[in-house]
């Protein structure tokens, strides 16, 4: 192309001037459909580019859809603690003025928060759920929510209402409230307004019309509350004046002694502190309990010794880990070998003996160790056969470190063995011969030719059984005992036994981060080109 | 024309079918065990005798159990109950009502009045440990020991498990602290009327983990029920805990000479719960299903495949032998008195609040 510009160039011109003179006088280069040239090409290669995208596009929404969407919502389960601010939004509000470091307990404007807001969560069986989350953190919540839910609604705040509906019988009239918290009321009583909201909302949730039921006896103690604390109703409604001076002179109830009454820990204070420690919507308490830490008014402090596990298990998971991959290049270097360098027919039948476990449960390959490795076992068995070991003095093998390095390393093993084999397959075996033949010893000639190309497929088989190994769940599980258990036991612990999913996802966060780094490191040590798949 | 008026008479045969089968029971029903001899004594008992009277019924069986608050928990959130019901302890109850996902029962309006006449309120008696929770059985966690390796004098009390110079060997506990801290603080001298109340405190739980140590070397822990047997069987432990049924299923089906203990077994209850949230015809087929699976006769029933003893009080008289074996099985009912002279009946509220707590720190005595 560039010579035929060339040709038509006035001459004289070098054909690079020549070019861009033409450009310049006839406008962008065109296809053979007249569209400019470049946007033709752009169109070509976008619409290749679409076309793979739609080829992956199947395995990419699977991947988004089955792995990377419910991991992520996992995830972030770690930090989010919504569920306080949505069950007690009054009472989180009101708390966060509370100074936690003295020793006085909340005042009246909590208790009446903590009322309302219960006779809510109660209604709709949050209140439980609750306490079972603040259970995590404070040993007692789990009772004290169940039990404060069953008084709950046995208060003796019914007085309230008496008194206002003796006052005025207009107070037991839902339209009335509906009518004066349409106007300017709303703004001189914030909780009732709030309150009356709520109760609103709570009707419509369960189908009945507002002005048909009872005014409750929280929406008459939250009125109460109102015109007891300085609400301003002058001028807003005669009513509300008289029952502002009239309120002043009604018996009270006093709700922290009828809480206590429900149940004595909500005169504790460390309940108060914990619930105000809590009410963010976000929170690091998961994070501060994976590290062994905990969350408190002052800050974040280090558990009691004998609390402490998680640290313990992240060491030990990464240890055994290593250990296992340590092992698993040791037993799959000279199998690899023997594989990549023996006839066709021979290695054929050694690749099936490396691949049948794979075919094998691996519930039965655990299992079996169990039975090989136990102290009325196999080897505990043929060694007291022999005479090396006594008889009350057989080895302990299983439930233990020992047990588990040995099981895991051979269940892992074939993923060690096979990048290896793909890799060392490709080293053609003249490079040894010619090594000798110029005087290497066999050592030299496999230490300086043959092993540093081998190295790629030991890294990738390393990377494959480390990653592996430390998510390992069943084969420690069942061989692990107390001293062989991953971090992934305990993971699974808070999935299914205890439910503490913000605490089983803060930990499988930290173990993902500690695998990303490790991969990083080895990118930077081994370089992640010279990990070979074959 | 014809199109038209066949396709209404279509639509109305559509409409009316899907009116008739909304009043109508669904047809399926999923339940939810634990497999293995349990879940068979549930398939005989009651499970066959119902879809014998109700042929069109399917039941499928899903053997999750153990994993199923987590499960109902995630179905619940992605708003998609495939169970029916399910059957879980009794503690997993009680955390399936306080989180809302199991629904609450009314005992003498869904479910059969007791034979002898007594209301299913009075029948199930103490067994209602939660609004949600239908109890079907008692079972216990107690001790089975090897006949031939305890010498002439055979272990007769609890504290045998801490008597490593009597009976030297290994043990198989549970790897929770259920029962093992209870065991532990009632064998170092802690009065039996007083041990919650010791084990509330720090100092009680440091006690019972103490005790344990004495013993910690010695011990397998186990986290599945079928591993002391089976542990038991391999001559591997010298005794172990484990459930009721499952040593009885060692001793009298296999025959192996493997002895049990019924001193301070810790009495539980297992039980169904409906999970929130079915939709009308499935919720009618199972509450039709539940009202006869926990009538007096049927629970009575159970007990001819399985050594746990009926939740109700009216079933106890209607125990008979076992369907294979025919042996009378009420003397193998932990709930018979000859073995329920000490007995702990576990302390559901207090486990619920200090199960968090004593957990971690029996796991982090675990592991160090």
């Amino acid at each position: 192309m560039t010579d035929q510009t060339a040709g038509t160039a006035p001459a004289g011109l070098s054909p690079d001037e020549a070019r861009r003179a033409d450009a310049a006088h006839t406008g962008p280069m065109l296809a053979a459909d007249g569209t400019p040239l470049k946007k033709s090409l752009a169109r070509a290669l976008r619409r290749q580019k679409l076309r793979a995208l739609a080829l992956i596009a199947p395995l990419l929404i699977f991947v988004l859809v089955t792995f990377v969407v419910p991991i992520g919502d996992m995830l972030l389960r770690s930090v989010q603690n919504g569920i306080v601010a949505d069950t007690l939004p009054e009472t989180v509000e009101t708390l966060s003025d509370w100074d936690h470091d003295g020793t006085a307990l909340p005042g009246d404007d909590v208790w009446t928060a903590f009322y309302i807001d219960m006779w809510f969560a109660v209604e709709r069986k949050e209140h439980t759920r609750l306490g079972t989350r603040l259970n995590y953190e404070l040993t007692g919540m789990s009772s004290m929510f169940r039990k404060t839910g069953r008084q709950v609604d046995r208060f003796d705040t019914d007085v309230y209402g008496e008194q206002f509906v003796a006052l005025d019988p207009s107070w037991g009239q839902p339209q009335s409230w509906a009518a004066m918290l349409d106007g300017p009321a709303a703004d001189a009583l914030p909780l009732t307004a709030r309150t009356w909201e709520r109760w609103k909302d709570f009707n419509a949730e369960e189908g009945d019309k507002v002005l048909e039921e009872d005014i409750p006896d929280f929406l008459f103690t939250a009125l109460y509350h109102d015109l007891t604390h300085g609400a301003e109703v002058e001028g807003v409604s005669d009513r509300l004046s008289a029952a502002k001076a009239a309120a002043a002179e009604f018996e009270p109830v006093d709700l922290s002694a009828q809480f206590a009454d429900a149940d004595e820990d909500l005169g504790n204070i460390d309940v108060w502190k914990t619930l105000q420690l809590y009410s963010p919507r976000v929170t690091s308490g998961y994070f501060a309990n994976s590290v062994d830490m905990q969350l408190t008014p002052d800050g974040i402090e280090a558990r009691p010794e004998n609390q402490q596990i998680y640290g313990i298990l992240f060491k030990r998971t990464l240890f055994m880990s290593l250990v296992i991959t340590g092992s698993c290049i040791l037993l799959a270097y000279p199998v690899a070998w023997l594989l990549s360098n023996l006839p066709m027919r021979t290695a054929n039948l050694l690749m099936i003996l490396v691949l049948l476990p794979f075919w094998t449960s691996l519930l039965v390959r655990t299992s079996a160790w169990k039975v090989m490795l136990q102290q009325q076992g196999v080897i505990n068995d043929v060694l007291v056969w022999l005479g090396l070991v006594a008889d009350d003095a057989r080895l302990t093998m299983i439930n233990n470190q020992f047990g588990t390095i040995v099981a895991m390393t051979h269940i892992l093993l074939p993923f060690m063995i096979l990048p290896m084999y793909s890799v060392m397959s490709t080293i053609p075996p003249s490079y040894l011969r010619a090594a000798k033949s110029l005087g290497a010893t066999n050592w030299t000639a496999f230490w300086r030719v043959y092993f540093p190309q081998s190295v790629p497929g030991i890294g990738a088989g390393s990377i494959l059984v480390f990653i592996l190994a430390i998510g390992y769940y069943i084969t420690p599980e069942i061989v692990g005992g107390n001293t062989g258990t991953f971090i992934s036991n305990r993971i699974a612990y808070h999935i299914s036994s205890s439910l503490n999913w913000g605490l089983a996802a803060a930990l499988g966060t930290i173990l993902l981060a500690v695998v990303l780094v490790l991969y990083w490191a080895y990118d930077k040590i081994v370089g992640i080109d010279n990990v070979k798949l074959g | 024309m014809k199109t038209t008026a066949s396709v209404l008479a279509l639509a109305a045969v559509a409409f009316t079918g899907v009116a008739a089968s909304a009043q109508d029971m669904a047809n399926e029903m999923t339940i939810v065990s634990w497999g293995g001899a349990y879940q068979k004594s549930q398939l005989k008992a009651y499970v066959e005798p119902y879809v014998a009277a109700h042929p069109e019924v399917k039941v499928v069986w899903d053997e999750s159990s153990a994993e199923a608050v987590a499960k109902l928990r995630a179905m619940n959130e992605a708003n998609n109950i495939t169970w029916d019901l399910v059957d879980v302890e009794a503690a997993d109850a009680i955390r399936l009502c306080d989180e809302g996902l199991a629904k609450e029962i009314d005992f003498d309006g869904e479910l059969a009045a007791g034979d002898d006449g007594s209301s299913a309120t009075d029948d199930f008696g103490e067994s209602i440990v939660s609004d949600c929770f239908i109890p079907q059985i008692v079972f216990s966690t107690t001790v089975g020991y090897r006949t031939d390796l305890v010498g002439d004098t055979p272990p007769s009390d609890i504290c045998a498990i801490f008597d490593l110079e009597k009976y030297p060997g290994k043990r198989s506990l549970n790897k929770r602290p259920l029962a093992n801290v209870e065991w532990a603080l009632l064998c170092d001298g802690v009065a039996k009327e007083d041990i919650y109340e010791v084990l509330a405190t720090p100092e009680g739980q440091d006690q019972a983990l103490a005790k344990l140590g004495t013993i910690k070397d010695q011990v397998v822990w186990w986290t599945a029920g079928a591993d002391t047997p089976q542990l038991l069987a391999d001559g591997e432990v010298v005794m172990g805990s484990t459930y009721n049924g499952r040593l009885f299923s060692a001793i009298a089906e296999q025959n192996q000479p493997i002895g049990m203990l019924w001193d301070a077994q810790m009495l539980d209850f297992d039980g169904w719960i409906v999970p929130e949230g079915l939709d009308a015809p499935r919720l009618a087929r199972v509450m039709d299903f539940l009202k006869f699976a926990t009538d007096s006769q049927r629970l009575a029933d159970q007990a001819k495949w399985i050594s746990y003893g009926p939740a109700r009080a009216s079933s106890a008289s209607l125990v008979s032998t076992h369907a294979d074996l025919g042996i009378e099985m009420a003397p193998h009912m932990p709930t018979d008195p000859a073995n329920a002279k000490n007995v702990f009946v576990t302390q559901y509220e207090f486990w619920a609040d200090y199960r968090d707590d004593i957990d971690a720190k029996f796991q982090a005595w675990l592991a160090q």
